[in-house]
């Protein structure tokens, strides 16, 4: 039996808006465990990303108990969730929220710019490793605004891989992407998921639900459904199926 | 704390934005400038005016006469300025123990003239004792005597200017015969160079001759302009005014608290003090305006780093997303509130220095760079860039993550 990393016991989330209260989450109970690569799919307002910030220990329940790493989240305090996400968490975004006229390599380094036991030599070679590991090791010193998108990606992916954490949180990793740059990094997903990491990507494209382990689908804030992929689709052989590109 | 990354983090952010920075400093660098120069001029101005007094002699005493008119009062009627007399100096001289010198002095500006070159100038009467009093030196030549004052002897001792105005052939003036209000007088010395004074003055355009020539023969009258003193010491100073104002009071018949003084008697001393509260009160006010402007610096600081947290809301929930906590995000904003005002107090310095010697060397006024203001300056900026970054950075440490991360 593998480890549990996240575990979500009856997780409810209410918003107070004026007079009317809106249940986000109405009670969601789920676990994950190490190396599964889940995706997380629901239709808008279904609370996919009041789910994930939960997850991401941005937030915490009203209800219910989440654990991360077998850690009680719900009674933290903010000071402690930040360090919780510091070690446990790595965040990839849809508009990849890089730190604007600053390289890569610095990019990466920024979640261990926040733990002082990592010295600034031991810094710079993880960011070299986690850039080399996404394939952006001939690209260290390129500015944020002198790359692509798909390679703007890959700093993202980079710099949530540097602080070795339990579980990646991508949110609509591959919304802004083309269809041949989203299937790139699919297939640098891919990679990490034979590796062994834990990923969860929310996303509304149910086509990337093949591509990962299992699938859980939100509707109103509860679990409609929560499938193992017993067919797990290789996404570089999608990607060598795409058209070539036209010169 | 990793205070090493927070400093290279904010130091990034100011070195991504190096033209608002260094607008942000502007006002900092203006308000530093404007507080070093400032007082460096006054102090400078309040050194100059203190040697110069310490050269006139710093344990120096003057009899005026009349009642003291830095009170107000009414005004007196001429016959009030003609109380000293020479038998007060005589008697001054024999009993007053607490003094080094003494001399009366009665003065006559008028021109002067040797062949065909005359200048303007001013005859001093005075007795010997009034060069250790002016700490005044005979460079060549002599003083007049005890025997010339006795006789009244048309002899004088003149100051660099005269001589240099007269004798512009380059002949010896000692021995030479000038007329001063068309009066012969015969030159025994040339007195040492004293220069300017802080007021523009020139300190050796004057001519010395015995008080009972400068009496009898140019002025005709029986009264003193005043009397000079020196104290035995400067500490001596209190002392000699005391025992000068009880022999005076003797000497003039005055009642015991019925009578006031018709006299006044001022030290060099009190002199000095009262210069330099005037020059204090000029620093105070022109402190007091750069300070204004180190305030509306702070305050400009403290706009730029709204508008700075507000524009980098995103890159705040990015932060906070990958591990930092509130105050490691008040501390990135803090330093960099910190280190733009005091890189530009730094700057501030440097023009301020440069500021101050310009003044020095254009306007050629005396100036005195002070290591405390420059100290001040420092202290002031640290804590401007604490004051006035606080409520940004702040404000930015309480940014929720999920707003932030969410804000365009
Ligand atoms: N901060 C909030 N305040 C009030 N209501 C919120 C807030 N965040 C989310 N909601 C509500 O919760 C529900 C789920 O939202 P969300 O998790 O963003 O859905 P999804 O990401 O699946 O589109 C929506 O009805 C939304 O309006
Ligand atoms: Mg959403």
């Amino acid at each position: 039996m593998k480890k549990t990393v996240i575990e979500l016991q009856n997780v409810k989330r209410d918003f107070v808006v004026g007079e009317e209260v809106v249940h986000a989450l109405r009670g969601v109970s789920f676990k994950i465990h190490e190396g599964e690569f889940v995706t997380i799919m629901g239709t808008s307002g279904s609370g996919k990303s009041t789910l994930l910030n939960q997850l991401g220990c941005l937030d915490t329940p009203t209800s219910g108990e989440y654990l991360l790493d077998g850690i009680p989240v719900r009674k933290m305090k903010r000071r402690e969730r930040a360090v919780l996400r510091n070690r446990k968490i790595g965040f990839v975004f849809q508009n990849y929220n890089l730190l604007a006229k600053t390289t890569a390599v610095e990019n990466v380094e920024l979640p261990l710019m926040y733990n002082s036991s990592v010295s600034a030599r031991e810094r710079r070679e993880r960011a070299i490793k986690a850039l080399e590991a996404v394939g952006l090791g001939n690209r260290l010193m390129h500015l944020s605004n002198q790359m692509s998108g798909g390679q703007m990606q890959r700093v993202a992916i980079a710099r949530a891989l540097v602080n070795d954490p339990a579980v990646i949180l991508a949110d609509e990793a591959t919304g802004n992407l083309d269809t041949r740059t989203s299937f790139e990094i699919l297939v640098l997903f891919q990679e990490l998921f034979a590796q062994g990491r834990t990923i969860i990507f929310v996303t509304h494209n149910p086509e990337i639900a093949q591509y990962s382990s299992r699938n859980i689908v939100l509707r109103d804030g509860l679990v409609k459904e929560d499938v193992q992929n017993t067919n797990i689709l290789s996404a570089a052989e999608a990607l060598a199926a795409l058209p070539p590109i036209e010169e | 704390m990793h205070l090493t990354n927070l400093f290279k983090i904010a130091l990034r952010a100011i070195n991504t934005n190096k033209l608002r920075s260094f607008l942000t400093m502007l006002g900092i660098i203006i308000g530093v400038a404007a507080v070093i120069a400032m007082i460096a001029i006054g102090e400078g101005s309040k050194q100059s005016i203190q040697s110069n007094i310490a050269s006139m002699g710093s344990n120096m005493i003057s009899i005026h006469p009349g009642a003291d008119r830095r009170a107000g009062g009414v005004r007196q009627d001429a016959s009030a300025m003609e109380t000293l007399k020479l038998k007060d100096y005589e008697l001054l001289k024999a009993e007053a123990k607490f003094i080094k010198a003494i001399s009366p002095t009665v003065s006559s500006s008028g021109q002067c003239i040797f062949g065909n070159n005359n200048t303007p100038s001013s005859m001093y009467g005075v007795s010997i004792g009034y060069l250790d009093i002016r700490q005044l030196k005979v460079e060549e030549g002599d003083m007049f005597t005890e025997e010339d004052i006795r006789t009244s002897a048309k002899v004088c001792v003149i100051g660099k200017t005269v001589a240099d105005n007269l004798f512009t052939k380059g002949e010896d003036p000692v021995g030479r015969v000038i007329r001063f209000k068309s009066i012969p007088f015969r030159v025994v010395g040339v007195l040492k160079s004293k220069g300017y004074n802080t007021f523009g003055m020139d300190q050796d355009n004057l001519i010395l001759a015995p008080y009972t020539t400068v009496m009898k023969r140019i002025m005709a009258i029986t009264y003193l302009n005043n009397i000079s003193v020196s104290a035995l010491t400067e500490e001596h100073t209190e002392q000699a005014i005391e025992e000068l104002t009880t022999l005076l009071r003797q000497s003039h018949k005055l009642r015991e608290g019925i009578d006031e003084d018709n006299f006044n008697i001022h030290s060099q001393k009190e002199m000095m003090e009262m210069m330099n509260s005037t020059a204090d009160v000029m620093t105070t006010l022109l402190l007091c305006v750069a300070c204004i402007s180190l305030i509306v610096g702070g305050i400009g600081i403290m706009n730029i780093m709204y508008v700075s947290v507000t524009e980098r809301t995103k890159e705040i929930g990015l932060r906070m997303s990958v591990g930092a906590r509130g105050i490691d995000i008040l501390a990135q904003f803090l330093i960099e509130a910190i280190l733009l005002s005091i890189t530009g107090g730094i700057i501030g310095v440097v023009v301020g220095c440069l500021i101050s010697n310009a003044v020095e060397s254009i306007a050629q006024w005396p100036v005195s760079i002070q290591p405390w203001s420059i100290m001040l300056s420092f202290a002031v900026c640290t804590f401007t860039g604490i004051f006035f970054g606080w409520y940004p950075a702040k404000k930015a440490a309480n940014l929720d993550p999920i707003e932030a991360l969410r804000y365009e």
